[in-house]
């Protein structure tokens, strides 16, 4: 098949790397949260700037597919646009920012407000598949440790923090429990998501291009973000309400308005909210 | 009101039109050319070939040009551009004791078959600006010509190894992993090691490559032999069965002759560290040899205690196409993560501040 | 009483150098058994084999009645995370530095599935007590403590989950003689009161004395003589036995 730029193949990779990346994703598939090694090739987008997202979406994607890209859960942030043009440009495929139309979500640090439905696929971005990684520098050592379950060193972790400050610290890359056997990363989305991945009817497809792993999670499977019974996971947002959509259970960005302490907060979704302030025009006018 | 921002599109048209601008920079200048660049900035074109793991030199010339001397950001662009060539095959192992040499040197032997040939070398040049090159066109004196050397040029460990002074290293027919193909594992063979290395950063290969011989894994070593020339590279289609000369490359050759103790077992003997780089490339060449042989230190019975031993540390982060994405991709919007940890931090410390309260 | 691990016939080599020549040992629920010979006996070597960590060239180690080999890498790391302890000489080998007293000591019930935050913190005050470790030192990293708290804490963290067998190799080693007396004192205490089967290897016939129910003498890769501790030590059979023993009590 080709593509609307000449010289390229439909979405950029050929034939034979499509399929080595489809098997990869099947045996993700097949094993929930677990980290499949994959030949990841260079893309022409650097390392780091979603090369694991855009091989998967490129795999996966068909040419009906309608593609939506988001970063900091805005489609209009300079990566997301840059990405969205990629697919267009090489693959010709319909966008939308809409989330309720996309049959593919590309994200890179959040998960839509919107919930999922099961023809969709969501593919997240990571730069660190490794949960491990920050108390384990050496991979031949953390796939010992996932092989074994052997997963006391991050709960230590959580107690340190615990003993330390209170809390757990971990506000974003908060690690899960995928069907009760892998410890995953959920790539570096708030811990205000983590909620919205357990049992989630969408596919979810992880990719990290410079680490070379790819990982899933197949629909409707338990995500259990980790904690103490006495000291239970707490998904954080700013305890404001959205200033444009009055949202009050939204992840919410921080504006700095002027330099002396002026602040207000808006949907990090901008779908989202877009879509709220739509509803209340509406409902103001009947 | 508040309105969200918009216009990052817009933005990034308009960005990259000022990027074509400066690249041009002042147009009553002539406009640079692909070939003046491969044929007059050679050993940044080798660099990019190099690091760029792709050998051809037009391209990687177009690679300068479009990066405006960007040297990691051109090997970048014929990466990207790599993915996109079928591979029809593998050519068959390139026989360098065949190089035509341009240049090859000994530093342990004053004198030794084939001979010390000082080739086009930045050594010994007095590394003063020289003004006259300011003042373009003029012209140029050629350079007294000697008949090269004849024939296969023996090398160096080639003769220690016949006495058992060197360490022979076994030829395997196993078939070598490529690192295009197949993502990373430990413990790395070391032909995926070389090939890393091969590849890797030139800043960083120094860089290790010197920390060993300040004593971070030091090995002794000495530069048996530098080699640099043009080898034929040869291709069996599986459905001929004999070799075709499909063209000549411009490599350099590194081989450092090490210390070995020597075990209870085994009789001393030199061990060897090796490089082999794209094009003209002795600094990338010489610091690939080392850090190979200090990535050996496992395997001849050293103790591993320095960075350049340590063969994870060492692989994972000298590909500077890798590091350059992920240290520049900070430059990235990451405020949703940040929103999370300044929330976290203002629950954190009100808490604290009640317990100090109380 | 029937025996919790059985070795027999274990053979290594290193290069020309034997470290296990034809080596037997057994070790009983409750049992304190102390290996003792100079450095380069082959003892160390044994704790690592019969513990796990290394392969021999022959022989079989059961654990009760099960080949430790055939069990497979989870198996063993499962053990050495509940029925097993190691207590390392450098108790940096044993310890997370970068880890609070209280995390160190907390990992082993963590790992095996404990996940009330409360009740791991109360078990940690607990056994920083029994191994005398002041409690307010629980979020404390290792690194600001002494040598000798360091050791205790070791202890505290292998023993928090109630193993059935402590491998500890030279657990005094690098102490003050005034802190030695004090942890062998502690770990006497501690294997009577848990009834651990303790197995020591040291090279100080003192600390074995006061330890061991009953002890092996290595020389060389081999056991050249073994049996009750008094009865070893008070009429050793073996030349060597022998010249260990006078040149403690020489000492």
């Amino acid at each position: 098949m080709t593509a609307p730029e000449t010289g390229y193949t439909f979405a950029y990779l050929d034939d034979a790397t499509k399929r080595m990346i489809r098997r990869a994703i099947l045996k993700a598939v097949a094993i929930p949260g677990h980290q499949i090694p994959f030949g990841a090739r260079e893309m022409p987008l650097p390392y780091g700037w979603g090369t694991g997202g855009i091989q998967v979406t490129a795999s996966i994607l068909g040419p009906d597919d309608v593609l939506k890209v988001i970063d900091q859960g805005s489609d209009d942030t300079t990566n997301a646009i840059s990405i969205r043009r990629f697919f267009t440009r090489v693959a010709g495929v319909a966008t939308t920012e809409r989330t309720a139309d996309a049959t593919i979500v590309q994200t890179r640090h959040r998960i839509p407000e919107r919930a999922l439905r099961e023809d969709q696929v969501i593919v997240y971005q990571v730069p660190q598949p490794e949960p491990l990684s920050k108390l384990e520098p050496r991979r031949a050592e953390t796939e010992r440790l996932h092989a074994l379950a052997d997963y006391g060193l991050m709960h230590v972790r959580l107690y340190e923090d615990i003993a330390r400050l209170g809390h757990i610290a971990k506000a974003y890359d908060y690690p899960v429990m995928v069907n009760g056997r892998y410890l995953m990363s959920p790539s570096p989305i708030p811990a205000f998501d983590n909620p919205k991945m357990d049992r989630m009817p969408a596919l979810q497809l992880f990719g990290a291009g410079r680490e070379k792993r790819i990982y899933a999670i197949p629909p409707y499977t338990s995500v259990r973000s980790l904690d103490f019974e006495d000291h239970p996971f707490r998904p954080i947002r700013a305890p404001h309400a959205c200033e444009l959509c009055g949202s009050t259970d939204s992840y919410l960005d921080e504006v700095l308005t002027d330099d002396a302490g002026g602040r207000m907060f808006v949907c990090s979704d901008t779908d989202y909210c877009g879509e709220r302030q739509a509803g209340a025009n509406k409902a103001a006018a009947e | 009101m508040y309105v969200a921002v918009k216009g990052g599109g817009r933005a990034i048209s308009a960005a990259h039109a000022w990027l074509d601008e400066t690249r041009r920079g002042d147009p009553s200048l002539p406009e640079l050319g692909v070939a003046q660049i491969e044929q007059q900035m050679g050993l940044a074109v080798d660099r990019v070939m190099a690091e760029g793991s792709c050998h051809d030199r037009f391209l990687a010339a177009l690679a300068i040009k479009q990066s405006k001397g960007d040297l990691i950001e051109a090997a970048f662009l014929l990466r990207a551009y790599r993915t996109t060539l079928v591979r029809f095959g593998a050519s068959d192992p390139i026989e360098t004791a065949a190089m035509r040499l341009r240049r090859r040197i000994s530093a342990t032997y004053k004198d030794l078959p084939g001979g010390q040939v000082l080739g086009p070398t930045f050594d010994y040049t007095h590394r003063l600006l020289d003004f006259a090159l300011a003042a373009e066109g003029a012209p140029r004196e050629a350079a007294p010509e000697a008949g090269a050397p004849v024939g296969e040029v023996p090398r160096v460990t080639e003769l220690l190894a016949r006495e058992g002074l060197m360490q022979r290293e076994v030829p395997d027919d196993a078939e070598p992993g490529d690192l295009t193909r197949q993502p990373l594992a430990f413990p790395a063979a070391r032909p995926v090691r070389l090939q890393n290395l091969a590849r890797g950063d030139e800043g960083f290969l120094l860089a290790l490559g010197y920390s060993t011989q300040r004593g971070y894994g030091g090995n002794h070593p000495f530069v048996g032999e530098i080699r640099v020339g043009h080898v034929a590279v040869d291709f069996t289609p599986p459905e001929l069965g004999f070799a075709i000369d499909i063209g000549d490359i411009a490599i350099t050759e590194c081989q450092m002759v090490n210390q070995f103790a020597g075990s209870r077992t085994e009789p001393a003997q030199f061990t060897r560290g090796y490089g082999l780089v794209f094009g003209h490339g002795e600094r990338r060449a010489m610091g690939m040899a080392l850090v190979d042989r200090a990535l050996r230190a496992q395997e001849l019975g050293e103790d591993v205690t320095a960075p350049a031993q340590d063969a994870e540390f060492v692989l994972y982060h000298s590909d500077n196409i890798e590091a350059t994405g992920f240290v520049e991709h900070l430059k990235l919007p990451h405020y949703v993560d940040f929103q999370s940890e300044l929330e976290n931090l203002r629950t954190i410390r009100r808490s604290a501040m009640q317990d100090l309260a109380e | 009483m029937t025996a919790l691990l059985t070795a027999t016939g274990l053979d290594l080599r290193f290069g020309a150098i034997p470290a296990l020549v034809d080596v037997a040992i057994d070790i009983s629920a409750g049992e304190v058994v102390a290996i003792v010979g100079e450095s380069g006996s082959g003892k160390t070597t044994l704790l690592r084999v019969l513990s796990g960590m290394m392969a021999p060239d022959a022989g079989t180690v059961l654990w009760q009645g099960q080949d430790l080999r055939a069990m497979g890498e989870a198996a063993r790391r499962r053990l050495m995370r509940t029925d097993w302890g190691f207590v390392h000489q450098n108790p940096r080998d044993g310890l997370r530095l970068n880890v609070s007293a209280g995390g160190n000591v907390g990992e082993r019930l963590m790992a095996v599935g404990a996940r009330h935050y409360g009740n791991i913190r109360e078990q940690a005050l607990d056994w920083l007590k029994r191994v005398e470790v002041d409690a307010s030192r629980i979020d404390d990293l290792p690194r600001t403590f002494s040598g000798g708290m360091q050791q205790r804490l070791q202890i505290a963290r292998t023993l928090v989950t109630r193993p059935k067998l402590v491998f500890m190799d030279e657990p005094t080693g690098g102490l003050d003689v005034s802190v030695q007396a004090r942890l062998l004192d502690l770990i006497r205490g501690l294997s009577r009161e848990l009834g651990l089967a303790v197995l020591i290897v040291t090279h100080d016939i003192a600390a074995a004395r006061l330890l061991a129910d009953r002890m092996l003498v290595m020389r060389r890769g081999e056991v050249v003589e073994q049996g009750l501790t008094d009865r070893v030590l008070d009429d050793p059979q073996h030349p060597y036995t022998q010249l260990l023993v006078s040149s403690v009590l020489a000492a």
